[in-house]
C-alpha cells in the first residue's frame, strides 16, 4: 500500500454493469438466433453478421471520429441492436438493405439523440419500421427457406398477411385458417413464415425467462402486453369470429413475442416504475391488436412500440414510486 | 409466515461476515490516547480538565456543551498532555484531549467485576440521569445522545422500544459478537431503557443470518423472565436479510409496519430505536456506573490476515490498532471506518477511535475502486433499490441543473445516504456523491426558511 | 379540385383571424404594465445572465436598476464601466467608474511542491471532495484541483493546468463576475483590482496552519512569518491567522515583499521586468540595517531614562 484511497461511501458495488446486462440480453437472444439460423440457413447468418457488424462499426465511427469521444461499443448495446434488427427482417433481405437499416437504427435513432440512454425510440424497432416503409416489398417478401440440418419447413405468406389478404377478399377467418392449415402447435414451435425472429415462440420465451431469472428485466411490461392483446382480441373475436382473429392466434403470430420480450422491455425506451410499465404494455397490446384488425399493415407490434415509446416520458412523470413516509 | 422486512427498496450485498467466529478480545492500551470532544451529534463537549491534570479511567474530561450533547470520559488513567485541535480521520481539526497513559487505574465507584446485575430500578428518571452521566450515545452510527432520545417531547407517546441487532452492513460483526457474548447485559440494558420509557414492549430485531444470536437471546430472555417480571414483554424478532434494515426508519417499518413521516422522528409513530451496543452501554452506565470508555471494533477484510473483534479504549489511534494486528496489508488500498456501505474512508491513520467507531475494514483496489461512469441507461435500478422510494437518477439530473425547488419537491431531503443507488447502478454513475450535495443544499434552504418563519412569527408576537 | 383549394384557403384564413383575435384579447386581459426602461436597460446588458451582479440574471438586474434611487449598489462587473455608462444614460443616473477587476487564484501549491497524501476516488468535483475530507494533500486549505471553478465560468476564462494541477485565469476573458469565487469550496479565488496595466501582487496561499505544519504540507505555502509585513513600507500587508494578505488599495507594487518571501508564496504578474530578487533583497536589508541603527541610536538615551523610571 502506497497511499490510502479516499472516496465517499458506498465503498462496494454490485457486480453489475451496462455491459453485463447487455451481454445477458445477447445470451437470452441466442436460442432465437440459433433457431432462425437452423430454419433459414446461411442467408440468415449473413444477415446477422452484417447487422451486428454494421451496428457496432457505425457506433464506433460516430463516437470516435464524429464526437471525438471514447468509443461506447464496449457496452454491447450496439450488438443487441444488431441482433434485434436482424431478427426483425425476412431472411431474404439483401445485405445492403440490412446495412441501411443498421445505419438508421444506430446513427439516426440512437446517436443523434445522444447515444445510449438518451434515445426516445428503440433503435432496432426504428430501423425495422424505416425499412418497412422504405422497402415494403423486400420486407414482406417471403420464400421457401433452405433449411439446415434437414428441418422441414413450410412455406406461404405470414399468417397475419394471409389473414389480411383473405379478409380483403371477404373470406371469413376460420376458412382462411383452415385453408392454410395453421395449427397453434406450429406457431409455438416452428416457422409459419415472417421475419427471422418471429419463427420460434418457444426460443424467444426461453430467452425471456432467462432475463427474468437473471433479474435483468421485470416481467410486468411483457405480461401486460400479452394480457392486453389476449383481452382485446377476445372481445372482438367474441363479437365476430368471422371478421376477427382469436386471442391465441394474435399472441403467437407475428413479432408479438419478440417485441414484447425484447423490444418493449428495452430499459431506455420503457417506463421505470412497475405501474408505468403495466400502462406502457397495455398501450402496446391494445395498439397492436387495433393495427392488426383495422390498419393497412398486417403487423402492428413495431408501430405500437414506437408510438408507446413516445409516451414514456409522460408515463414516467405520472407513475412514480410511493415515497417512504409520504402520502 | 414470510419473515418481516421493510417495504420499499433495499439491496442484497454479500454479507462477508468473515470475522463472525472471532471472540471479542480486549486490545492493549496505547501509550497515548486522543479523545475528541466531538464524539456525538450536537454541540461538542466543553473540556473541564487542564493540561497537566491527572485523570483516572472513567473520570469526566468534558461536559455537555448544550442540550443535545454528551459527557466525555477518560478512557485511560494518566496525565492530560494537551487540549488542542487535531486532525480526525478526514483531516478536519477537532478539539482533542491528549492523555499520556500511566497504568490503568479506574475511578472510584465503577464496578469492573463481571457479575451480572439484573435488578431494574423503579425510577426511570434515575436511570435516565445515569445514562446521561455515563456519556451514552447511540452506537449504531449516528451517535445521537441517548438520554435526549429517551426523553420524548411532551405530547408524544412511546409504544414500542426496538433494539437494533440487524447489523445489516456487510463485514461488521461487533454487534453480533456482543449479542453472543454479552447477551445478558444487552437484555438487561434493553429492560432498563424499557423502564425509562414506561415499560413499553420491547422487540430485539435480528437478521436471519445470525441464527446463533437469535437462539442465544431467546434463551437469555427466558432465563431473565424467571428472575424478574420486568423482563416480560421483551421478545426477539427474526428479520429477513436485507440492507439497509438497520436504518432506523426501515427497522421501524419492518417491525411495526409503520412509516415514519418525512421529516418526522421515530417517536411520531410511537417507536424508539436503540442499537445493541447502546443497550450494553446503558447496562454498564446504570448497573455498573461505568461510562463509555471502550467499545468493540471489528477489524476485518478479505485482504487482512488477522480478523478480529476488539474491545478498544476510546481514543486509541487507528495506527495502533492496525499495527497490533500486523499492519496494513500490502494490497489494501482503502481503510474504512465502519461498514462498506456507509462507513467513512480513512484519510489519516493518526486519527483516533471515537465512541461510535464500529469497524476498520480493509479493501483492495479490485473490491473498492470506482469504475468509470457511463451514460444512464434508465434501467431504474437506483429507484428500485432506494429504501426511501426516491428517484436517484432524477435527483442527480436536477442537481446538475441546479434546480433546488424540484429537488425539494422530489424529497431529496429524505435521503438517508445508505448508498443503495450507487451500489446498484450498472453505469457506475456516482449518484450518491451528487445527491448528498443536493441534500445539503436543500437542507440549508429548508433550515433558512424555517429560521425566517420563526423570526417572522416572533416579530408578530412582539 | 379547385374547390378543395378554395375551401382550404378560406378555412385557414378564418381560423387565423379567429385565433389572432383570441390572442389579442388574452394579451389585453393579462397585460402587465412595465417600465419601458427595463427593456432598454436589458438591451445594453451583456446578456450572459451570469449572476455576477448579485441578481438572478440581466433582466433582474435591469429591474432592480430601474427601481433603485441610484446605481451605487448595482454594478455589472461583466459589462464594466462601458455598459454601466450606457445604463446610467438611460436612467439619468450618475455612475462611479470602478477599477477593472479580475479573478485571482490564491493557491500556488503545484503538484511538485505539494505532495499527494491520498488518492481521491470519488466524483471529480471540488464540492463533493471538500464535503468528504480535507483533500488529497497535506494542506487542508489549498486547491482541490477538480475544476469546479472551470465549470462555473461562463466565459471560458479558467482552465486547469495539468502540470501544476491549479486553475489558470485568462485575464483577457475574465469578466470578474465572481462565479468561480462562489464555486470554490475553499474560497481560494478572490476578485481583485486588475492593477495598472494589469500589474498586481498578491499572496498566493490561504493556509492558516502554523508555519512548520504549512511548510510540511506545501513547500510554497505562506508560513505566516511576517517578513513581508515588516518589509512593506506602505503598510499594505497584514498577517492574521498565520496568513498574509496584501491590501490592493494600499499596495504600491514595489515588489519588495515578493522578493523577500522565503517560500515564494507572494506572486506578482504583468510587470515589464523580471523580479530582481537579489537586488531588492540587498536594498531592503540595507534599509532595515540603517533603520535598526537609527533606532538604536535614538533609543540610546531615552532607553536609559525608561530604565531609571522602571527602577523607581
Amino acid at each position: 500500500m502506497d497511499k490510502l484511497t479516499v472516496s465517499p461511501s458506498p465503498h462496494i458495488h454490485a457486480k453489475v454493469s451496462t455491459r453485463s446486462l447487455m451481454t445477458d440480453v445477447v445470451i437470452a437472444l441466442l436460442p432465437a438466433v440459433i433457431c432462425s439460423v437452423v430454419f433459414y440457413g446461411w442467408k440468415e447468418l449473413l444477415i446477422l453478421a452484417v447487422s451486428v457488424a454494421s451496428c457496432v462499426l457505425i457506433e464506433y465511427v460516430i463516437t470516435r471520429y464524429m464526437l471525438k469521444k471514447p468509443s461506447t461499443v464496449g457496452d454491447m448495446s450496439a450488438v443487441v441492436t444488431g441482433i434485434l434488427l436482424a431478427l426483425n427482417v425476412p431472411y431474404t433481405t439483401p445485405w445492403w438493405v440490412v446495412f441501411i437499416g443498421a445505419v438508421f437504427a444506430v446513427a439516426v435513432a440512437k446517436m443523434t439523440f445522444g447515444g445510449l440512454g438518451q434515445n426516445i425510440f428503440n433503435p432496432a424497432i426504428a430501423g425495422r419500421v424505416f425499412l418497412l416503409v422504405s422497402f415494403p416489398t423486400v420486407m414482406t417478401h417471403w420464400e421457401q427457406p433452405q433449411a439446415l440440418f434437414g428441418v422441414d419447413a413450410v412455406t406461404g405468406p405470414t399468417p397475419l398477411g394471409a389473414i389480411k389478404e383473405g379478409l380483403l377478399n371477404k373470406v371469413p377467418v376460420p376458412d382462411i385458417m383452415a385453408s392454410k392449415g395453421y395449427s397453434y402447435a406450429d406457431m409455438l414451435f416452428a416457422n409459419l413464415g415472417g421475419s427471422a425472429g418471429e419463427v420460434c415462440a418457444l426460443a424467444l420465451l426461453a430467452g425471456f425467462i432467462y432475463l427474468c431469472c437473471r433479474r435483468v428485466i421485470k416481467p410486468w411490461i411483457t405480461l401486460s402486453i400479452f394480457v392486453t392483446v389476449a383481452l382485446t382480441s377476445l372481445i372482438f373475436w367474441g363479437i365476430n369470429p368471422a371478421r376477427f382473429t382469436g386471442p391465441l392466434f394474435n399472441l403467437l403470430t407475428g413479432g408479438l413475442i419478440l417485441g414484447a420480450c425484447f423490444m418493449a422491455t428495452d430499459y431506455v425506451t420503457s417506463p421505470m416504475s412497475t405501474w408505468g410499465g403495466v400502462i406502457f404494455g397495455a398501450g402496446i397490446g391494445f395498439l397492436t391488436v387495433m393495427i392488426r384488425y383495422f390498419g393497412a399493415y398486417p403487423e402492428g407490434v413495431s408501430f405500437a412500440i414506437l408510438i408507446m415509446n413516445a409516451f414514456v416520458p409522460l408515463i414516467n412523470m405520472g407513475f412514480k414510486q410511493k415515497k417512504f413516509g409520504r402520502a | 409466515m414470510a419473515k418481516r422486512t421493510f417495504s420499499i427498496g433495499g439491496v442484497h450485498p454479500h454479507d462477508s461476515k468473515i470475522s463472525r467466529s472471532c471472540a471479542i478480545e480486549p486490545l492493549a492500551i496505547p501509550q497515548t490516547v486522543y479523545i475528541s470532544v466531538a464524539q456525538h451529534i450536537g454541540a461538542p463537549a466543553k473540556p473541564v480538565v487542564a493540561v497537566g491534570d491527572k485523570v483516572k479511567v472513567g473520570e469526566v474530561l468534558a461536559e455537555p456543551g448544550g442540550f443535545v450533547s454528551a459527557f466525555i470520559h477518560s478512557s485511560v488513567s494518566g496525565t492530560v498532555k494537551s487540549i488542542a485541535p487535531r486532525a480526525d480521520l478526514a483531516g478536519n481539526p477537532q478539539m482533542t484531549i491528549e492523555i499520556a497513559v500511566e497504568g490503568d487505574e479506574w475511578a472510584e465507584g465503577i464496578d469492573t467485576s463481571d457479575t451480572l446485575v439484573t435488578e431494574i430500578p423503579e425510577d426511570g428518571k434515575q436511570i435516565l440521569e445515569k445514562i446521561r452521566l455515563g456519556g451514552v450515545v447511540g452506537l449504531g452510527g449516528a451517535t445521537f445522545p441517548t438520554h435526549v432520545k429517551l426523553s420524548p417531547p411532551p405530547g408524544s407517546k412511546c409504544e414500542m422500544l426496538i433494539i437494533n441487532g440487524c447489523e445489516c452492513e456487510p463485514y461488521l460483526t461487533s454487534d453480533f459478537r456482543t449479542l453472543l457474548e454479552k447477551g445478558e447485559q444487552v437484555v438487561v440494558g434493553a429492560a432498563l431503557i424499557k423502564q425509562v420509557l414506561g415499560g413499553v414492549p420491547c422487540t430485539i430485531g435480528i437478521e436471519e443470518n445470525k441464527p446463533e444470536a437469535i437462539a442465544h437471546i431467546n434463551e437469555v430472555i427466558e432465563k431473565l423472565k424467571k428472575v424478574s417480571p420486568k423482563y416480560e414483554g421483551i421478545s426477539v424478532l427474526s428479520l429477513k436479510k436485507r440492507y439497509p434494515q438497520g436504518g432506523e426508519k426501515q427497522l421501524i417499518d419492518a417491525v411495526m409496519h409503520r412509516q415514519v413521516p418525512s421529516g418526522g422522528l421515530p417517536i411520531s409513530v410511537g417507536a424508539v430505536v436503540q442499537n445493541v451496543a447502546t443497550a450494553l452501554a446503558v447496562y454498564d452506565a446504570v448497573q455498573k456506573n461505568k461510562p463509555i470508555v471502550d467499545n468493540s471494533v471489528t477489524v476485518t477484510g478479505e485482504c487482512f490476515p488477522a480478523q478480529a473483534n476488539l474491545l478498544v479504549r476510546v481514543g486509541t489511534p487507528l495506527r495502533f490498532i492496525i499495527d497490533s494486528l500486523g499492519g496494513v496489508p500490502e494490497n489494501a488500498v482503502k481503510i474504512i471506518s465502519g461498514g462498506p456501505m456507509m462507513g467513512k474512508a480513512v484519510a489519516n491513520l493518526d486519527a483516533a477511535t471515537l465512541k461510535g467507531t464500529s469497524a476498520l475494514l480493509f479493501l483492495t483496489a479490485e473490491q473498492t475502486a470506482r469504475k468509470a461512469p457511463s451514460a444512464c441507461i434508465r434501467c431504474g435500478r437506483c429507484a428500485e433499490a432506494c429504501p426511501m422510494g426516491l428517484e436517484p437518477f432524477l435527483l442527480n439530473r436536477l442537481w446538475k441543473a441546479g434546480d433546488n425547488e424540484k429537488l425539494e419537491a422530489n424529497a431529496v431531503a429524505d435521503c438517508i445516504e445508505c448508498g443503495c443507488c450507487l451500489y446498484s447502478c450498472p453505469a457506475n454513475i456516482p449518484l450518491l456523491d451528487m445527491i448528498r450535495m443536493a441534500k445539503a443544499d436543500v437542507m440549508k434552504i429548508i433550515r433558512a426558511r424555517a429560521a425566517a418563519a420563526k423570526a417572522a412569527a416572533e416579530a408578530t408576537k412582539k | 379540385m379547385s374547390q378543395t383549394i378554395i375551401w382550404t384557403i378560406v378555412i385557414l384564413t378564418v381560423l387565423g383571424l379567429l385565433l389572432s383575435l383570441v390572442l389579442y384579447l388574452v394579451a389585453q386581459r393579462f397585460k402587465v404594465v412595465e417600465d419601458p426602461r427595463i427593456d432598454e436597460v436589458e438591451k445594453v446588458m451583456p446578456g450572459a445572465n451570469c449572476g455576477g451582479c448579485g441578481f438572478a440574471g440581466c433582466r433582474a438586474f435591469a429591474e432592480a436598476a430601474v427601481r433603485a434611487p441610484n446605481l451605487d449598489n448595482n454594478y455589472c462587473p461583466v459589462g464594466g464601466n462601458e455598459v454601466m455608462g450606457k445604463v446610467a444614460a438611460i436612467l439619468g443616473y450618475e455612475v462611479k467608474a470602478k477599477a477593472p477587476e479580475v479573478a485571482v487564484v490564491r493557491c500556488n501549491g503545484t503538484c511538485s511542491v505539494r505532495p499527494r497524501t491520498s488518492n481521491y476516488d470519488g466524483y471529480p468535483s471540488c464540492k463533493v471532495k471538500a464535503a468528504l475530507y480535507t483533500g488529497d494533500t497535506g494542506c487542508s486549505f489549498g486547491c482541490l484541483g477538480c475544476g469546479d471553478c472551470v465549470e462555473a465560468c461562463q466565459f471560458g476564462a479558467i482552465s486547469m493546468n495539468p502540470e501544476t494541477g491549479l486553475p489558470v485565469v485568462d485575464e483577457a476573458k475574465c469578466t470578474a463576475c465572481g462565479a468561480c469565487s462562489r464555486a470554490c469550496p475553499k474560497g481560494l479565488i478572490e476578485i481583485r483590482p486588475k492593477g495598472p496595466r494589469g500589474m498586481r501582487v498578491w499572496v498566493s496561499c490561504r493556509n492558516q496552519d502554523k508555519g512548520p505544519a504549512a511548510k510540511k504540507a506545501c513547500a510554497s505555502a505562506c508560513i505566516g512569518c511576517g517578513i513581508c509585513a515588516k518589509t512593506c513600507t506602505h503598510d499594505a500587508i497584514v498577517v492574521e491567522n498565520n496568513i498574509a494578505y496584501i491590501d490592493p488599495a494600499k499596495c504600491k507594487l514595489c515588489r519588495e515583499c515578493e522578493a523577500m518571501c522565503p517560500t515564494g508564496a507572494i506572486h506578482g504578474i504583468n510587470f515589464p521586468k523580471p523580479l530582481d530578487k537579489e537586488g531588492i533583497k540587498a536594498r531592503v536589508q540595507e534599509r532595515q540595517k540603517k533603520a535598526r541603527e537609527a533606532a538604536a541610536a535614538a533609543a540610546a538615551k531615552p532607553s536609559e531614562e525608561t530604565n531609571e523610571k522602571e527602577d523607581k
